[in-house]
């Protein structure tokens, strides 16, 4: 048998033993065999020796041919092989994709907080600033700077718990409009501002009371501020809280510290305006109280109402959330009932 | 106040303006409604019924049987259980198929036997409340009295007007001119732009005696600031009996209890006019001097109400030759009460000063329908008429006569407030652009005089005394706004400068505080200010005074908190009383120390608590339990945030209140204590009712002030790190700090980290050692570093911890 013809014989041998190595170690030893140093090819080759310069080349390019064939198909066996093994390993790693995920731990913001952040922000993107104030207050910014003397009957809507006779739980977050007012240097802009925070009153804790709740207190001091700019301020408030679809209507009423005075009333969310319980078959729900500060009230903290003038609000953070999900006991949001806290969980 | 819509038509032409129409009107333009209802809202079938014949049951003590003309061509039979049942009275049959109160439906049945074809029914069992029914049909079925005009088969809803519609108006502390039908019909005219009708009484002849009050009393007034007007009139010869009708249904549909024809004069003139009266007997006042006095500190004094009531000396009285007969404005006395046996009444109509009335409404308790108008003031305008008028109607239905005269202890008159506005202004204000004619209007709708000056823009107004509230200019554009309609006003925003709104950098060190801790697990929690006494000053170290609240309302919240962990503990026992044992909160909020006198410092801090497990056992996981570590974990990770410049530095603290004395560690900024953490004392969490607890406190004011790191970065080497493994044997003593310490002294230059990756104590150790392993990372920042420089500063540490902690180095 010439050279060519065993070539072609491992060949046809070579190429049978891959197509039957089922694991990669095998297909491994087919290549050792056959390929390696002392395989039976370079054994071929190594027999040109005796061959005519004539037929070295030929014998030699089909020798090369041969093994580069049975390389290539080695290769070839090997990437089928290592895939089947590949999905074997896949497949065994199959998991029962319904199991649950790993409980990962996240804590969330307070409802009464994510209202808070709410209107905070809606108002930071309208130019006003945060400012806090005390929360146990002097008699003087508590009432009396806001038209409300010693014997105002309107104390009386408000029973505070008192520390000394002149110092007191803040009743309301309006003292830090009088302190901020008093401090506003009004050559240097406008004063805008809203001042979020905890209040107290003597009020037995049931479903509806609490002794202690927040309140948000807005004010805007300028040269040409209008109740049209009030109105306009609150039906964005309300809209940005409750969204469009709510309507906004105003009432008059009463504050010291507001003349003309106004309460805001939106749409129901429960019967959305056709009268159910809970708004007593009005339609409409109150939530929140403003108006055009008193002149008394500028006077008393130093502003020329004849040329400075403006609106306040006030609304509480935990009446909204009360309305807004149907919270039935405000006790609920001073509890921490874990369970209830997490239900808030509504990002953006 | 309740607005009966049917009086109100009297008053204004009310046709095609429906009640809630009416009502809506009224909330927008004027006073809050609280609701608009009909004491017939879903009666049905009942009418008068006659009884012709009234026998005894045959088989009960208390039940008759009745014979009822009901108005149909024969009689029915009902059994009534009523003690005060009789033949010929007309009485409110419910008959078959009829709905009575709470829409109960009655339908024939048989009582004992006995065949009922209805009800006879009480006041209260269709809808009227038990304080409202005249007391001798309280315990009763009610009787129509003869002059009501009442047939058999009428409509029992229409017979006393429980088809009325009663708007319901909460009047606020200005308006209390809207506490009176007048008021309210000068109000609605405005909204509405009618005139109203007022019928102004005067005493004929007939009802006029000769004879003079003036020579059966005196009065004197010593201080018109308390009392500005008293006045009295006397009707003579009066027999006591019901009022008419009409009164007495009336009074009832708005919620006063009908008395006798004296009291209801005087409750309908209030409701009238909004002038409280009040009526004497005569006799109990004769010859003698009134007069209006402070009482007698301590003094006591029956009221009306059979009840003794002891006085303050800032209780204002009226009395009769200095001896107490009334508390002014609030309630009259026993003593001088009109009783069936009066012959004669003398009745006083006042203003009192509102503040002393509402002291001492307030503090007696006794917020009568005559202190709540005396408190939001008087309609000086209207006394004289309603006194008139309260005399000519007691004249009338007593048969008796008006004696002659009006006796006056005190007189202030009060004229028009003239109040100027220009038309620019309110439009300034406003938003609007009304023209001068449209604002003239407006006050023309109130019937305020109004003079307007073309050259200075200026109305001049004459504010009626009606309306007292208005004083200002502001009183003045809150009149033109609500006229003109609160709807009708533009939506705009506020223009001018332009302002920039920005978090302060404490606020947003707030917020991002809250943001971080949420990230590592923890809800944010929210608790009360006020706590019990030894609550708030529980893990307090220093010596800080607590504020209390003068007049607490219960012990639970009678000191202001000088901490948040005892609230956050509240919060755990009380999820842990209710199984939801794994808790992770924080709370962010103020603690507050007493400051002498003043207002007492409130300092912001940040608090956080864990219990039960960090990490709930679930199919894939085992349950981790919380740990003093965790809680430091979570507290280093959250000072991470902030890039402090300061050093943060942890130091065992064994004698805090309420806390564990070998769990717990001091937080120091740059040596300064800034809070705590560590396990809640084994007692002290028995004692709150709770399961293994961490927490920690912190003191967000000194955190906020801190220094805080401008770039929070440093570059990061491009060449190869090299690391060196330490394990020491060392003496149980020796804490991660030292050791971190004597590595840090020896300042070599090409240490980066420090990392403690074993720490173990027990078997195979000899007692009172531990071995702690340590990984050393070097690197430099310019060079590859080469091992034998590693290897010399490696050495160096070795070297220092077997010299200075006697570390023995495996
Ligand atoms: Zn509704």
């Amino acid at each position: 048998m010439g050279l060519q013809e065993k070539l072609k014989e491992l060949e046809e041998k070579g190429l049978n033993e891959i197509s039957l190595a089922k694991e990669l170690s095998k297909l491994n030893e087919v290549r050792v065999n056959f390929l390696g140093k002392k395989g039976p090819i370079t054994e071929v080759l190594r027999g040109m020796r005796d061959l005519s310069k004539e037929e070295r080349p030929k014998v030699g390019e089909f020798a090369n041919r041969v093994r580069d064939n049975l390389t290539a198909k080695i290769e070839k066996r090997r990437t089928e092989l290592e895939a089947e093994a590949l999905n074997k390993k896949l497949s065994e790693e199959a998991l029962d994709v319904t199991l649950p995920g790993t409980p990962m731990n996240q804590g969330q913001p307070h409802v009464i907080q994510q209202i808070i952040d709410n209107i905070e922000d809606l108002f930071l993107g309208m130019g006003y600033q945060v400012v806090e104030g005390p929360e146990v207050e002097l008699d003087r910014y508590n009432f009396e700077m806001l038209n409300l003397p010693k014997d105002h009957p309107a104390r009386d809507m408000q029973d505070t718990f008192y520390i000394t006779d002149e110092v007191l739980m803040r009743s309301q977050t309006s003292p830090v409009q009088a302190r901020t007012m008093e401090k506003h240097d009004f050559s240097k802009g406008p004063l805008k501002m809203i001042s979020p925070g905890v209040v107290y009153r003597r009020d037995t804790d049931d479903a509806t009371h609490s002794h202690q709740f927040h309140q948000i207190e807005g004010l805007v001091i300028d040269k040409n501020i209008t109740m049209g700019d009030l109105k306009g301020t609150l039906v964005t408030l309300a809209k940005e809280l409750f969204g469009d679809r709510f309507e906004v209507r105003l009432r008059p009423s009463y504050f010291p510290f507001t003349e003309p005075s106004v309460e805001a009333d939106v749409t129901c969310f429960n019967c959305m305006g056709k009268g159910c319980s809970v708004c007593k078959y009005t339609g409409w729900i109150e939530v929140l109280g403003a108006g055009m500060v008193h002149p008394n009230v500028l006077k008393m903290a130093g502003v020329d109402t004849e040329v400075y003038g403006g609106f306040a609000f006030g609304l509480g953070p935990d009446r909204f959330a009360m309305l807004r999900y149907g919270v039935d006991d405000i006790r609920n949001f001073y509890l921490n009932d874990v369970r209830f806290l997490s239900q808030f969980n509504k990002r953006g | 106040m309740k607005l009966s819509y049917e009086w109100l038509s009297k008053y204004l032409d009310l046709d095609g303006v429906e009640p809630k129409d009416l009502a809506e009107k009224i909330e927008r333009t004027a006073v809050e409604v609280d609701s608009v209802t009909r004491l017939d809202y879903k009666l049905k079938k009942i009418v008068v019924g006659h009884t012709l014949e009234v026998t005894d049951h045959p088989d009960s003590d208390h039940l008759h049987v009745c014979q009822v003309d009901v108005g149909e061509d024969e009689p029915i039979q009902i059994v009534c259980g009523a003690p005060n049942i009789a033949a010929d009275q007309d009485v409110i049959v419910a008959l078959h198929g009829s709905r009575i109160k709470d829409n109960v439906k009655i339908k024939r049945s048989k009582m004992r036997g006995v065949k009922s074809n209805g009800m006879i029914c009480a006041l209260q069992e269709i809808g009227y409340p038990d304080n409202v029914v005249p007391k001798e049909f309280v315990d009763g079925i009610y009787v129509f009295p003869a002059d009501s005009g009442v047939k058999p088969g009428d409509s029992v809803m229409e017979a006393l007007g429980m088809d009325d519609d009663i708007i319901d108006t909460s009047v606020t502390p200005n308006r209390g001119d809207m506490f009176s039908m007048n008021g309210n019909a000068h109000e609605i005219a405005a909204i509405l732009d009618q005139t109203a009708n007022f019928d102004v009484a005067e005493i004929e002849s007939s009802l006029q005696s000769e004879t003079k009050l003036l020579d059966q009393i005196k009065i004197e007034i010593n201080d018109e600031k308390d009392t500005p007007v008293y006045k009295m009139m006397g009707v003579e010869g009066v027999s006591i009996k019901e009022s008419p009708f009409w009164l007495q249904t009336l009074l009832m549909k708005v919620g006063i209890r009908p008395i006798n024809n004296v009291v209801d004069v005087t409750n309908y003139v209030m409701l009238k006019y909004g002038q409280p009266l009040h009526a004497y007997d005569l006799s109990s006042l004769k010859g003698k001097t009134i007069s209006v006095s402070d009482a007698k500190e301590g003094s006591e004094f029956e009221t009306l109400d059979g009840m003794k009531r002891e006085l303050r000396s800032s209780d204002l009285m009226i009395m009769a030759d200095n001896v107490p007969v009334g508390m002014a404005g609030i309630m009259g006395g026993l003593d001088s009460e009109v009783t069936n046996q009066t012959q004669n009444v003398v009745i006083e109509a006042a203003i009192f000063d509102p503040i002393k009335i509402r002291k001492a409404a307030r503090y007696h308790n006794l917020h009568s329908e005559a202190a709540m108008r005396f408190e939001r003031g008087i309609d000086y305008s209207a006394l004289n008429q309603a006194l008139k008028e309260a005399a000519i109607l007691i004249a009338q239905f007593s048969d008796g006569r008006v004696l002659d005269g009006v006796v006056e202890g005190s007189n202030v008159k009060k004229s028009p407030q003239v109040v100027t506005v220009t038309l620019p202004r309110i439009n300034k204000i406003l938003g609007t652009s009304l023209s001068k004619g449209e604002v003239l209007d407006i006050f023309r709708r109130l019937d305020f005089e109004t003079e307007f000056d073309d050259q200075e823009q200026t109305f001049t107004i004459s504010v009626p005394v009606r309306r007292w509230d208005i004083h200002i200019e502001a009183d003045i554009l809150e009149e033109v706004a609500r006229i003109f309609g609160y709807d009708n006003l533009p939506v705009t925003l506020p223009t001018g400068a332009p302002t920039v709104g920005q978090l302060t950098a404490k606020q947003k060190l707030i917020r991002a505080s809250r943001n971080v801790l949420e990230g590592l697990g923890l809800t944010q929690a929210m608790s009360y200010g006020l706590t019990t006494i030894a609550k708030s000053a529980r893990f307090v170290k220093d010596d800080h005074a607590q504020v209390k609240v003068n007049w607490p309302m219960t012990k639970d919240r009678e000191a202001l908190r000088m901490n948040l962990i005892s609230g956050l503990l509240d919060d755990v026992a009380y999820n842990q009383a209710r199984s939801v044992d794994n808790i992770a909160l924080y709370e962010q909020g103020r603690v507050f120390y007493a400051n002498g006198s003043g207002q007492p410092e409130e300092i912001e801090h940040i608090a956080g608590v864990i219990s039960g497990s960090i990490q709930a056992k679930s199919w894939n996981e085992p349950e981790k339990l919380v740990s003093f570590f965790d809680i430091k974990g979570i507290v280093e990770q959250y000072l991470k945030n902030l890039a402090l410049t300061g050093e943060i530095t942890y130091t065992a603290v064994q004698d805090l209140d309420g806390m564990h004395p070998g769990r717990t560690a001091e937080v120091k900024l740059d040596g300064q204590i800034i809070g705590f953490l560590g396990q809640i004392h084994p007692l002290t969490a028995k004692e709150f009712k709770i399961k293994e607890t961490y927490v920690f406190e912190l003191n967000l004011t000194e955190i906020v002030n801190a220094q805080k790191k401008l770039q929070h970065y440093s570059v990061i080497s491009k060449y190869p790190a090299i690391t060196r493994d330490v394990a020491m044997l060392i003496s149980k003593d020796v804490t991660n700090e030292q050791i971190l310490n004597v590595i840090r002294e020896t300042k070599q230059a090409n240490l980066v980290n420090v990392e403690l990756f074993d720490v173990y104590a027990g078997e195979h150790l000899e007692d009172g050692m531990k071995s702690m392993a340590y990984q050393l990372t070097y690197q430099d920042i310019n060079d590859t570093l080469q091992e034998d420089t590693v290897n010399q500063e490696f050495s160096k540490v070795i070297e220092q911890l077997k010299e200075q902690l006697d570390a023995t180095i495996r």
